[in-house]
C-alpha cells in the first residue's frame, strides 16, 4: 500500500523531529495550565480610601471583600489614590458622597464601583428602614388601643439553581472545552501544512509524483499519518485537561475526544490545503491571523447569538464555531451524542470539502 | 530496434511565454541520449512533459508506446530530478526503501533492489547515515539509486552531474554506461559539452527549440568542425 509507505515515513520523519513533537504534545499542555491558573485564580481585592465615612458603611464594605483604609486629613484626592494605590476613594460630606475612581484596570474599576453602589444602597435602606420603624413606633404610642402591628418586611432571600454548571462554576470551566479544541485545531493546522510545505520547497513533492502514486494516496497519506499524531495529542491534550487540570467535563469522555478527532481532521485538510498557496514557512505563519487566530472569536468565547447579522453569518462559516458549539455542549452542558451530531457532521463536511480540494490542487504538479 | 521516446510536434507555453516550440524527437531502446542547451534552454520542462509531470500544450509524447501521461508507465520510468529531492532526516537506506514500497515492490525484492542500487552508487557502508549528513555527491548518487530502485527500463536523468567533481562525474557516468549495457535507455540532459560525447545520439536544445540532432560524429562532419561545442556556437549562429 503507497499509502501505508507514507504514512510510515511520515512517522519516522516525526520521530526524529523531537521539536516539532514536543511542540504537538507538550506546548497545548503548557498553554492550558497558564490559562488555567491566570482564569481562575480570585479576584483581586480592591483597595478603597474612605473619609467621612460611617462605621456602618465600612463594615458593608469589608465584608464585601473591599480592603478599606481610612483617612482623617484630606487635601487633594488624586495624589493620594496614585501615591497609596488605591483603586479608589470614598468620601461623604453630610449626604453628598463624592467617589473617585482610578480606573487604570476597568473591570476592578467596575467590581469596585459595584460593590461601593450596594453597600450605599443597602445602607440607605437600614436607615430609611430605622427612621420607618421609628416612624411607626411614634404613631402607634399616639393612637389609643394601639394599631394592629406592622409586620416587618424580610428580606427576601433568593434561591439560585443552575441548570449547567454550579455556584462555583468560572469563566475558564465555560472558556477551557473551547480551547482544548482550539490548541488541537492549531497546532495539527501547523504542524501539516508545514510538512506538506517542506515536501513541495525541496522537491520530493514533484519526486513523489514522479511515481505511479495517485494524488488521492498522498493527501490520504497525509491524512493517516499527521493523523495519527493528532490522535495521540488529542488524547493526551483532553486527559490532561480533564484529569489534571480537572477542568469540569459533565458530558462523556469519548465524546470529547470524537470531536476533538474531527477537528484535528479539519486542521490537517486545511493545513495541508493552505500549504500550497503558500511558498514558505514564513508564508504559512501568514496564514494564521487570517485563518486561524479569527476561529477563536467565534469559536463561543463571545456568544454569537449577540454579534451583528453579518458577524454571525461569519462564524456561520468557520469550522471552530461548530468545535466550540459541539464542546461546549458535551464538556459544560453534558448533553450527548444526538445533540451534537449536526455540529459533529458539519464538520466533517468542512473535512470532506477540504480534502477534495487538496486532491484538485495537487495537480498544479501534476496533471494526471 | 523499437523506439522507446517518441516525441512529436510538441509545444508548451505557460501563460504567454512559449518555453517548449516544435519539438520533435526519438530516442531509440538501448541508447544513451543527450540533451544538451544551456540553462533555460526548456531541458527541464521537456523532461517533466516526458515523465507525465505535465501535458504539452500541444503535440504528442509516447513512452514505451503508451501516450503520456499515464500513471502506470510512471513504473517503468526511472527519474531522477535535478535537484536532490531526498528526505534529510531520514537515512540513505530509508529513503530508498520508501520509494521503492511507491512503486509496490514486495519485501524480498526491496532488499535485493535497495542494496543493489546502494552497491551500485558506492553508498552502501553509509547507508545508515541520515541524509543531511552527506556530502553533495553523495546526495546525487543516492538520487541515481532512488531512480533505479525499481529496476526501471527508462532512466531520465536530468543534468545528473551538475555540480559534481570530475572524479564522481566519471564515476556517473560509468554507472549510466553499465546501466546502458544492461538494456536501458537513457536520457540525460546536460549542459556540458565533453559529457555530449558520451552519448549515443545528442539532440541540441536552445529557447525551446531543437537546434540540431544526430550522434556526435555526425554533428562534428555536418558543421565540419572538431568540437560539440563548436557544433553548438555554429548552430546557433545559424539560427540567427
Amino acid at each position: 500500500m503507497r499509502v501505508l509507505a507514507l504514512v510510515k515515513r511520515i512517522f519516522q520523519q516525526m520521530m526524529r523531529d523531537k521539536r516539532a513533537l514536543a511542540l504537538m504534545m507538550i506546548a497545548p499542555l503548557l498553554i492550558l495550565t497558564l490559562l488555567d491558573y491566570l482564569l481562575s485564580s480570585n479576584e483581586v481585592t480592591p483597595r478603597l480610601g474612605v473619609h467621612h465615612t460611617d462605621e456602618s458603611l465600612i463594615e458593608q464594605l469589608e465584608n464585601m471583600d473591599v480592603t478599606v483604609r481610612q483617612y482623617d486629613e484630606l487635601s487633594n484626592i488624586q495624589p493620594v489614590i496614585i501615591d497609596d494605590d488605591l483603586d479608589g476613594f470614598l468620601s461623604m460630606e453630610g449626604e453628598n458622597i463624592q467617589f473617585t475612581l482610578k480606573n487604570a484596570n476597568p473591570s476592578t474599576a467596575k467590581a469596585l464601583k459595584m460593590k461601593v453602589q450596594q453597600a450605599v444602597a443597602a445602607e440607605n435602606a437600614k436607615e430609611q428602614a430605622n427612621k420607618l420603624s421609628l416612624f411607626i413606633r411614634e404613631i402607634q404610642d399616639k393612637v389609643p388601643g394601639g394599631l394592629n402591628k406592622l409586620e416587618q418586611a424580610k428580606a427576601p432571600v433568593i434561591d439560585t439553581a443552575y441548570i449547567y454548571g454550579n455556584k462555583d462554576t468560572t469563566f475558564f470551566d465555560q472558556l477551557s472545552p473551547i480551547l482544548v479544541g482550539y490548541f488541537v485545531f492549531f497546532f495539527v493546522f501547523l504542524i501539516s501544512g508545514i510538512a506538506l510545505l517542506r515536501e513541495r520547497t525541496t522537491g520530493t513533492l514533484d519526486r513523489l509524483l514522479a511515481t505511479p502514486i495517485q494524488r488521492r494516496d498522498i493527501v490520504f497519506g497525509y491524512l493517516l499519518g499527521y493523523g495519527l499524531f493528532a490522535i495521540i495529542q488529542t488524547i493526551i491534550v483532553v486527559f490532561y485537561a480533564v484529569k489534571i487540570l480537572d477542568i469540569m467535563l459533565v458530558g462523556s469522555l469519548w465524546n470529547v475526544i470524537m470531536i476533538n478527532l474531527t477537528i484535528a481532521l479539519v486542521a490537517l485538510s486545511l493545513g495541508i490545503l493552505l500549504s500550497a498557496f503558500a511558498n514558505s514557512e514564513f508564508q504559512m505563519m501568514q496564514f494564521i491571523p487570517i485563518a486561524i487566530i479569527p476561529q477563536i472569536f467565534f469559536a463561543g468565547i463571545f456568544p454569537v447569538d449577540g454579534m451583528a447579522d453579518w458577524l454571525q453569518f461569519i462564524a456561520k462559516g468557520m469550522p471552530m464555531y461548530y468545535a466550540g458549539n459541539a464542546l461546549v455542549d458535551v464538556m459544560y452542558k453534558g448533553l450527548g451524542l444526538s445533540d451534537i451530531m449536526v455540529d459533529l457532521l458539519v464538520l466533517l463536511g468542512f473535512a470532506l470539502v477540504f480534502i477534495i480540494l487538496n486532491i484538485i490542487t495537487l495537480k498544479k504538479y501534476r496533471k494526471i | 530496434m523499437a523506439s522507446t521516446i517518441v516525441i512529436k510536434d510538441v509545444c508548451k507555453s505557460f501563460g504567454k511565454k512559449t518555453v517548449l516550440n516544435n519539438i520533435s524527437l526519438t530516442v531509440e531502446s538501448g541508447q544513451i541520449y543527450g540533451l544538451i542547451g544551456p540553462s533555460g534552454s526548456g531541458k527541464t520542462t521537456l523532461v517533466k512533459l516526458i515523465v507525465g509531470m505535465d501535458r504539452p500544450s500541444q503535440g504528442d509524447i509516447q513512452v514505451l508506446d503508451t501516450p503520456v501521461p499515464n500513471l502506470n508507465l510512471l513504473q517503468k520510468i526511472g527519474y531522477m530530478a535535478q535537484a536532490d529531492a531526498l528526505y534529510t532526516d531520514l537515512t540513505g537506506e530509508e529513503n530508498l526503501s520508501f520509494f521503492a514500497s511507491l512503486f509496490k515492490l514486495n519485501k524480498k525484492d526491496q532488499k535485493e533492489r535497495i542494496s543493489y542500487a546502494a552497491n551500485l552508487v558506492n553508498l552502501t557502508p553509509h547507508l545508515k547515515k541520515r541524509v543531511q549528513d552527506y556530502s553533495g555527491g553523495m546526495k546525487r548518487r543516492l538520487s541515481l539509486a532512488v531512480a533505479l530502485i525499481q529496476d526501471p527500463q527508462v532512466l531520465i536523468l536530468d543534468e545528473p552531474t551538475v555540480g559534481i567533481d570530475p572524479e564522481l562525474r566519471q564515476s556517473i557516468w560509468a554507472e549510466i554506461h553499465r546501466l546502458k549495457a544492461s538494456g536501458k535507455t537513457i536520457l540525460v540532459t546536460t549542459h556540458v559539452m565533453d559529457e555530449a560525447e558520451k552519448c549515443d545520439r545528442l539532440a541540441m536544445v536552445r529557447d525551446g527549440e531543437v537546434l540540431t540532432s544526430g550522434t556526435p560524429a555526425e554533428l562534428k562532419e555536418r558543421y565540419n568542425i572538431t568540437s560539440l561545442e563548436e557544433v553548438f556556437l555554429k548552430a546557433g549562429g545559424n539560427k540567427g
